[in-house]
Parts: C-alpha cells; structure tokens; sequence
C-alpha cells in the first residue's frame, strides 16, 4: 500500500505542474480583453489577474498603474516601457502609433491596490514581499485569502510570516463566511498588535454574532499589550537610569569618597561630549570612522580627568574643609567652562551620530522593539560601575584612596602621598563624569549647557542613595530612572520630575542619609 | 594690618551709619534728578532710574539671602523661588487690573487663559484683584513653601551642602512646575503687559518714581529688621548655630525653631523683593525660578561680605552694576567675569568687600 502510494504521489505532482500553468494561462488571457473595456470591466480584470499567480500579470498591472499600458483601437494591449512598446499578448516589439493609454479610476487603482499585493507577496525581493504583505493587510479583501495561502506556504523569511499571517487573518475577517471569520479572530487572538486589537472591534460592529468571540480575542490581545507596555517602561526606565547612573557615579566618587562638592560635574560631563564630537571630526573620512565612539571614550576620560585635576590641584585644595565654599567656587568654575565651550564650538548643538551598530531598533519575541543605543546605555553604564569598583576594590590606588578617605594623617604617616591621591580621586570622578558625556553624546544634544540638566538629577540620586555608597548610587539611579517613566504616561515629564523631587524631599526625611547609609563614626563627619 | 594704619577718627558705628544714611539720601535723590530738564547737568536718565529701582529690589533679596546664609549658616540655593512667587503674587494683580483691555478684550480672564480656553478663573487666582490681598499673599506663599520646606529639612537635621541641593532642587521642580499651561500661570511666557497699579499708568515717570520709593523704603525697613534680628539675643543664637549647631542643640536650644523663624522671615523678605521688581522691570517668566538665578543672588552676599548686612547691599549692587555695564559693553565677557567673581572671593575674599575695608577700620 505505501509502496503504491509512494509511486502515486509524484505522478500526482506532475500532473498539477502540468495543469496549473494551463490553467493560469487560461486565466490571464480570458482577463486580458477585460482591460480594453469600461471601467467596471477593466476593474474586474485586474482582480481576476490579481488571484491568477501569472509571472506576466504583475509587470502588466505595474504598467498600468503607472499609465504605461496602451490600447489599440482594435483593443491589442501595448507595454510601453523605456526600451520600447511590447505587444502584451506574444511579447513581439511593435510601435505605439495611435494607441492611447488605459484609464483608470478610483474603482479601478482600489482594485489595482489589492492586485498588485497578492502578487507582490510572491515576488522574489523579500523587502517587496513584506511591503505588499503589510498592502494586503490595509486592504482586507476576501479574495486575498488564497494568494496569501500559497505565499505563506512558502514564505521563510519569519518577519514576512508574521505579517502575512496576520494580513490573512484580516482578509479572513472580510470573508461572508463566519466559519472563515472565526479563523480569523483565532488567528488575530495570538497577535500582540495595536492594529489587531482596533481591526477586530471594526469587525464586531459589523458582524454583531461574533462578538461574544471577538471579545474575547481583544480581552487577549490588551492583556498582553499591557504586559507588553510594563516591559517597555520597565527598559526605558531603566536606560533613563542608566544616564543617570553614568552621570552620578563621578559624583559618587567626588562628593560621596571626598566630599567634595563639585557643581562643575556637569560641565564635566559636558566636555566629555564635546571631546567625542572632536574626536568624530578627526574621524571623518578615514578609517577609523565606524569606531570614532569607542575611540572617544578613553579620549572624554582623558580630557575630563585632565581638566578636573587641574581643578582640585589649582582651586579646590585650599577649600577643603569648606564645602559651601567649595560649592559656589565650582559654580563659578563650571560657568567659566560653558562660556569657553561656547567661546570655542558656539552655541548651537553639535551632531555626534550613532554609528551604524548602534542605530536602529531590536525586536525581542513578543514584538517588543528596544532601540539599539538605549540598550548600549545600559550596557555601558553597568560596564562603568564595574570598572569604578574594580578599581575602588582591587588596584592599589584604590586602596590608597579608601586609607586617605578613613583616615588622611595615618594613610600620610604610612607614606601615602595624600595631595596626589586628592588630586588622582578628583581627576578619576571627573573622567568618570567625561564617559558619560559619551553615552549621552548619543541621545541629547551637545551643546554648552548639556551637563546642567542632569546635575541636580544627579546629586538627588547620589543623596538618595546614600552618600559614599556606589551600591546606593546603582539603585538609587534606576529607581529613579523607572519610577520617572512609569509615571510620565499618567503625569507627563514635567510633573513626573516636580514629582520625584518632591518624593525625594520627603523620602530624606524617613532616611536622612540616603537608603544606603555609612554607618559608623565616618557618618557624622 | 601694620602698625602704620591710621586708625579712623571716629568710631566705625557712627560712621557707618553716616554712610549708611548718606547713601540712601543719595539714592533718593535719583528719581528728584530724573525730573530736572534734560539739559541739565545734573539730569538722570530714565534708564538709571529703573535700573537703579530694580538693583534695590534685589539689595532686599541679598540681606534675606544673608540673614539665612551669612548669619545661620543656611546656604539656600533656592531663594530666588521666593523672590519669584513674591513676583508672581504681583504679577497676578497686575493681570487682574488689565481687565478688558487685553488683546481679547475679556472682562475677567487675562489674555493667555482666554487663549488656553478657561472658561472661568481658577479658584487660586479669586481676591487677586485686591491689592491688599495680593500684597499679602506675596509675602504669605513665599513664608508659607519656607516653613513646609524649612520644617522637613530642619527637622531632620539636613544641613550644610545637602540643603543647598536641596533648596536648589526646589526652586528647579518650581521652574519645571511654573513652564507648564495648565499651571494657570501663563507658562513659558508669564505674565507681562501690565497697565497700571494702584491707579498709576506704570508707564509714567511718577508710577517708576513711586516704585522707586515704596521699594528704598522697603530695603531701609528690611535692613532694619534684619540689623534688629541681628543684634538681639536671638542674633546671638543665630552666630552660635552657624558655627557650631550641634553645641547650640546640647546647650538646650530648640535650633530647628530658630533657624525656621530665620528661614521664613528670609523667604517673605526675597517674596517682598520679588512683589517690588516685578511692576518695575513688566515682566514675570518662569525663567526666575532656574536654579543660576538663585545662586547669582548668593554671589553678591558672597562679594559684598556675608555676615554683614551692609555687605549684602553692597555685594547687590556692585554685582549688579558690573553685570549692567558688562553686559552691554562686552557680553561675552560677563559669564567669565562672573564664574571669576565666585572663585576669587571664594579663594581670595572670604569676607567679601567689607573685608576690605572693616580691617583696617578694626586694626
């Protein structure tokens, strides 16, 4: 039995490769004379043509879209294209002569539309193909169905699976039929997608039996949309706390190991941006160019670490002890910095571009789209805290900074030379704050007052987190990062920072010292 | 500092208050001179005049900023958020005297909320149209976010630099709050366009010459009250908890109290400058409230000499007098002459210009 069945199938085969072009052809030349007719006449033809498979209907329904299919008055089609005019029938070169070109109306370009997609989702260029299946997805016709089958049945490429699926599901919902409708609304039911949700309520108030279904598939669909959207705040609050973190962990550094107020912080930052955009500009033309970003990162280090041990060397050294005096000093450093960036690149922003793997967007199963250099934030920013700790924790300048920090005169008298150690502490916070200037180089603007908008954020995410602790820096900048985006849909921007401030104000109160607090005599200092 | 310094005749009391008072004569004299012809040497121009009424007004915020800076110990970045809701107060009033004559001609409704489709005033804006109220509100709200806020830090002990940040984080939430419409403050644009008060066309030499005035006698009764504070018991207790709070605490004082008494006064005296300013320069924008303009105010103590009220007046208004020249004579240069200020008296002037001259008065 399997023996002969084995023999049947192929014979079965050749016989539908045999009879299926004939049939096709009978298809397209039946439709063709349709075309030299009136307007509802040349309309059905192309829905005709649209649903025949023929190799020969897309270029002729291409040609007619675009005014180029010519009509003799005896009703011969002419192709006329940039070579010359082709006699559509046969294929043989011809001149155009008299002929004039097939009008088309309304009616016609609808039905034109929905043609040109069922055949387009079989066309061998997968960007066409996903471009007609998103056509056929608008145009929801039940006559789609069948072209969609046969090209989803041998469509590979899944992005162009998902959306043919989902535009047979659509075109399944325009069916007469409710048994096909149904299928419809199951299919629809598993899609995690806005336009499924709004398509099947357009359908419920057409088809008032499915409702009961239709509801159903929609209660579905929002459920995982609203899972869906917790995910995406979840990223984007995570990656607005990733700036955060990159911007307050200098900070952390300067004022939570020295305790020195830096309100220049931001300027630091500032100039890290502005190194990047230097080091683009050499870039530019050579061959460096795709890695000018990782090449401006020790770049931004360099220049930050310089100009903020110039600055604990030159000025705030003599103000240890002071911190208010300290604080006002920096302002005035910080102002003395924006105006000579501004001096130098003038006011206006400054273009870094993302370079090329870093743009554009990543789309995790579930349809969740991330954008690429959000997710480098993160990475980068998590990738900085473990270098701060590293080096806090196991190189030797770290532990020459924590025995200043405990106790200066003995760390002195054991022959650690504490005015260098200040300066390396104050340049290595400040080349921290020159990194972040890279990663937010990438989503705001370079301009000279780029690093003023995240200072206050920063020293609220360094208060809240416990002054001195890098632990509370990490979770004090992505709590603060999500609770802002998770309240922006509700409260919008603005009021969502009035917000967490006003949070913070009276968080402190609870937790003077922050949610990490340094216990112990080093506190009250 | 050597022995060859003369020492002044007088005592350094009586001559200050010689100074003092010859100096506000002289001020006074300003708007007198403005109505002398224009030929005359001695005339002033209308430009010195409005200039000079508006440095007074900021002369009032930089002896609030002293008293809570120079004198307890509070470093508030965000006194200019008092100064501008004491603006804003006024400026509401001001609205409300526009009337009808706006440009959409409401009876009630002051053009940007008729533009924002209110159909009736927000309750908050109801008794504005009185002066007395609004001149009381302007001193009020600005007492009233000190004593909130002053009460929560103060309680819990939140001192030194961490005030500051978050002093400055207030006043930035308030500039962020003030930039939006639906506020019911006019957003971006604030409050300008304004007719009269009090019956006086503000365009008039007599409406700049009266601000003037009501605002000189508002910086001699302030410098009053703060010199009375300052030298009472209680002044005492202010220097002691500056220099050592946590002593005062041990030795039984209630420093929480004192120091919010201090912080409130200071707040409706930077309210009551911002109430005097406003009618004076036409226009309140949510742009007082950004966090430089606070910090500014509290370089001019910083240069005149904190911990000295006549510093204060002084540091408002040689600050000031260098920003008017050099903002105009070479604009590029004052963001430099200004970041310079703060570090060369940081560095080199802790006792601002009184420092100066106070010791070779003392020596």
């Amino acid at each position: 039995m399997k023996r002969h069945l084995s023999g049947f199938l192929p014979f079965l085969l050749l016989c539908c490769l045999a009879f299926a072009p004939a049939r096709a052809q009978d298809a397209f030349t039946t439709a063709l004379p349709g075309l030299a007719g009136s307007f509802g006449q040349i309309a059905e033809a192309v829905e005709k043509l649209g649903t025949s498979a023929d190799p020969r209907a897309l270029p002729l329904l291409q040609a007619l879209q675009d005014g180029r299919l010519l009509k003799r008055e005896d009703g011969t089609l002419l192709i006329q294209t940039a070579a010359g005019t082709t006699e559509v029938l046969g294929g043989s070169a011809t001149e155009a002569g008299t002929a004039e070109a097939v009008r088309v109306n309304n009616r016609v370009r609808g039905a034109l539309r929905g043609a040109l997609g069922s055949l387009q989702i079989l066309s061998t260029d997968p960007d066409e193909r996903l471009k007609a299946a998103e056509a056929v997805f608008r145009s929801r016709s039940a006559d789609n169905i069948r072209p969609l089958e046969t090209a989803l049945s041998r469509e590979t490429v899944p992005a162009i699976r998902t959306q043919l699926e989902l535009s047979l599901a659509a075109s399944r919902l325009a069916s007469p039929d409710n048994a096909v409708r149904l299928q419809g609304v199951a299919a629809l039911a598993e899609v995690t997608d806005q336009n499924a949700r709004a398509l099947l309520l357009e359908t419920k108030a057409q088809v008032p039996d499915l409702a009961r279904q239709i509801d159903a598939a929609v209660a579905k669909i929002e459920g995982r949309l609203r899972v869906r959207q917790v995910v995406e705040t979840l990223f984007q609050g995570l990656s607005l706390g990733s700036v955060l973190l990159l911007a307050a962990l200098g900070l952390a550094v300067t004022f939570g190991v020295m305790g020195v107020i830096n309100m220049a912080h931001g300027e630091m930052v500032m100039l890290g941006a502005y190194a990047t955009y230097m080091v683009q500009e050499a870039c530019r033309g050579t061959f460096l160019a795709p890695v000018a970003l990782p090449l401006a990162i020790p770049a931004a280090f360099l220049l930050a670490a310089a100009v903020g041990a110039v600055l604990e060397r030159g000025l705030i050294r003599y103000l240890y002890g002071r911190p208010l005096e300290t604080l006002l000093m920096t302002f005035g450093v910080g102002m003395i910095l924006q105006q000579a960036v501004r001096l130098i690149f003038g006011a206006q922003n400054r273009e870094v571009t993302s370079p090329a793997w870093m743009q554009g967007v990543m789309t995790l199963p579930g349809g969740l789209q991330l954008t690429q250099n959000r997710v480098w934030i993160i990475v980068f920013g998590l990738l900085v805290l473990g270098l701060v700790v590293a080096a806090i924790r196991y190189t030797r300048f770290g532990l020459e900074m924590r025995a200043v920090v405990q106790n200066r005169r003995i760390a002195a008298t054991m022959g650690i030379r504490t005015g260098r150690v200040d300066a390396l502490t104050f340049a290595f916070g400040s080349g921290i704050a020159g990194m972040a200037g890279v990663a937010l180089s990438q989503i705001d603007n370079v301009s000279p007052n780029l690093g003023t908008g995240y200072i206050i954020d920063s020293f609220m995410v360094v208060v809240f987190g416990g002054v001195g602790s890098l632990a509370g820096t990490l979770v004090g900048a992505l709590m603060l990062g999500v609770v802002n985006k998770a309240m922006e849909p509700y409260a919008g921007a603005v009021l969502a920072k009035v917000v967490v401030l006003v949070g913070i104000m009276l968080f402190i109160q609870r937790r003077p010292r922050g949610m990490f607090a340094l216990k112990g005599r080093a506190a009250e200092a | 500092m050597s022995a060859t310094t003369v020492t002044l005749p007088a005592t350094p009391r009586v001559t200050l208050r010689l100074v003092l008072w010859g100096a506000v004569l002289a001020l006074a004299l300003i708007p007198l001179l403005n109505q002398l012809p224009e030929s005359s040497a001695l005339h002033v121009g209308d430009f010195i005049v409005s200039v000079t009424g508006k440095w007074i007004t900021y002369a009032i915020l930089a002896l609030a900023i002293d008293l809570a800076w120079g004198y307890t110990g509070i470093l508030s970045l965000g006194h200019g958020a008092f100064f501008a809701l004491g603006g804003y107060a006024m400026g509401m009033h001001l609205m409300r005297l526009i009337g009808p004559r706006g440009a959409y001609g409401h009876p009630v409704l002051p053009d940007f909320m008729v533009f924002l489709g209110y159909q009736e005033l927000p309750w908050y804006w109801l008794g504005f149209n009185f002066f007395p109220y609004a001149f009381l509100m302007a001193l009020f709200i600005p007492g009233l976010l000190a004593l909130i806020v002053g009460y929560l830090a103060f309680r819990s002990r939140i001192t030194g630099v961490y005030l500051s940040i978050l002093t400055q984080a207030l006043t930035y939430a308030l500039m962020l709050a003030f930039f939006r419409n639906d506020m019911g403050f006019g957003g971006n644009n604030g409050f300008t366009d304004f007719k009269e008060l009090l019956g006086m066309a503000l365009n008039t030499p007599l409406a700049r010459a009266m601000l003037f005035y009501a605002s000189l006698v508002a910086l001699v009764g302030s410098y009053w009250v703060c010199q009375r504070v300052s030298i009472s018991k209680l002044g005492r207790v202010l220097l002691a908890i500056r220099d050592a709070e946590s002593r005062v605490r041990f030795l039984g004082y209630s420093t929480t109290q004192v120091k919010l008494f201090v912080f409130v006064l200071s707040a409706v005296l930077a309210g009551l400058a911002g109430a005097l300013y406003v009618p004076q320069v036409g226009i309140i924008n949510p742009g007082e409230f950004s966090p430089g303009n606070s910090i500014e105010a509290v370089i001019w103590v910083a240069v005149g000499g904190r911990g000295t009220l006549i510093g204060a007046v002084l540091g408002a208004f040689s600050v000031n007098a260098l920003k008017t020249w050099l903002t105009t004579a070479a604009p590029d240069l004052w963001l430099f002459a200004l970041g310079g200020l703060f570090v060369a008296v940081t560095l080199f002037l802790p006792r601002g210009l009184v420092g100066l001259f106070s010791r070779k008065v003392q020596k």
